[in-house]
């Protein structure tokens, strides 16, 4: 499942997107993130026929992850390459902005 | 309008309802979904995954009391007791204050799966515009979630947007879809959904001389590129179905479904039902799971 989290405003688009199915649950994105935006949930809250532990993007910070991300993502060229895309083996997390 | 209260033109008909074919007697299962939206709520009851009776009503001060009258309204036409039911699942924004939930599950998911139920397992791309926010989804045969977005950062495009839009406009918000096709050409859409800045557009647009029909017309058609773009981010897949209450615009629905280039699916049902009806279905499916 691709769980798109976030908003799209006047301004632009900011989605985290989770891919479920490329996900091992190993929580590394809930501890690199120095935002705190993850939060490991015992189970899919948008599956309730699958018991497994997940991470998910806290609903509280959903609506403001342009300005959450924004120490990860000075602007400029040369992005350096944001810690929970980095610590995630399954490369299952992506950005849309 | 100087004296006396003015009408209230955001204001839909609640209803409620009992499937005349079947009782509860012999049901193994009967199982509630509630949705408690923003702006209205549902209660759903099957039996042995059968629409069994529904209350829609609008949500009221608070979520658990907007969720035990939905509850009460859908019984009202029954001889069934609250007691009888086997389970019960919360849905919606307000679904962690549903007092006689068993278990929570997110309006996507519900909508999902009440799509699946309403339209049948050909269902791929459902929206759902509710009064606070909008839900795209994609999903399997199943009714399985694959992709998901929601937006509900602001009233932009949603049920309540087109409610305070009626209501500026003194518009009966049944009539507003219609009332968008009576004009002559299409003026350009609104500049933004925004709810603030929309309404201050349309007055200006009113002053213009723009009739209140084109208004709306320009309206519908901001709403309906707003939903769009969001489709487009999860990607279109046929067939599409619309739940929600904003499926019964067609002002909306009309404009967003020329873009697609895709019909939507057709219902009997009261597309505001999906969200308890696939609650009440999950319901189902996890008596038989626990079961057996
Ligand atoms: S970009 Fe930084 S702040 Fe944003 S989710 Fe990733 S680690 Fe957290
Ligand atoms: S780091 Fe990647 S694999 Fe690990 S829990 Fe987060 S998303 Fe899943």
């Amino acid at each position: 499942m691709l769980a798109n989290y976030g908003y799209s405003d006047g301004s632009g688009n900011y989605f985290i997107t989770i891919d479920t199915d490329k996900c091992n649950a190993c929580g590394e994105c809930v501890e690199a993130c120095p935002a705190n935006i993850f939060e490991m949930a015992d189970e899919d809250p948008n599956d309730p026929m699958n018991a497994e532990p997940l991470p998910i993007v806290l609903p509280e910070k959903k609506n403001k992850l342009k300005y959450e991300c924004a120490t990860c993502k000075p602007s400029g060229d040369n992005r350096p390459t944001l810690p929970c895309v980095m610590v995630c083996e399954g490369c299952a997390i992506t950005h849309s902005w | 309008m100087l004296e006396g209260k003015k009408p209230e033109f955001w204001r839909w008909t609640e209803s409620n309802w009992i499937n005349p074919d079947i009782g509860w007697e012999e049901a193994r299962f009967i199982t509630l979904g509630i949705d408690v939206g923003s702006v209205s709520s549902q209660a759903v009851i099957m039996t042995d995954g059968n629409m069994y009776a529904y209350g829609n009503m609008r949500t009221g001060a608070d979520s658990p009391n907007s969720a035990r009258n939905a509850l009460k309204f859908a019984l009202e036409k029954t001889t069934l007791n609250e007691d009888k039911i086997s389970y019960c699942i919360g849905t919606g924004y307000g679904r962690v204050n549903v007092p006689m939930a068993d278990r929570t599950v997110t309006e996507i998911a519900c909508h999902a799966r009440g799509a699946n139920f309403f339209y049948g397992s050909k269902v791929r791309t459902v929206l759902d515009v509710g009064g606070q926010d909008i839900k795209a989804i994609r999903c399997d045969e199943k009714g399985k979630v694959t992709n998901f977005l929601m937006n509900d950062k602001c009233a932009a495009g949603t049920g309540r947007g087109m409610e305070v839009f009626a209501d500026l406009l003194s518009v009966p918000i049944g009539e507003v879809g219609e009332r968008s096709y009576l004009v002559e050409k299409e003026p350009p859409a609104v500049s933004s959904t925004c709810v603030v800045y929309a309404k201050s557009e349309a007055t200006s647009l009113l002053r213009k001389g723009l009739s209140t029909n084109e208004v709306l017309a320009a309206y519908c058609s901001a709403m309906a590129e707003r939903i769009y773009s969001l489709l487009k981010r999860i990607g279109i897949e046929p067939e599409f179905a619309i739940t929600g209450g904003m499926a019964k615009n067609i002002g909306v629905v009309g404009r967003l479904t020329k873009k697609m280039g895709l019909e939507p699916l057709k219902t009997s049902w009261d597309t505001q039902l999906a969200g308890a009806a696939g609650a009440a279905l999950f319901g189902f499916a996890l008596c038989h799971k626990r079961n057996g």
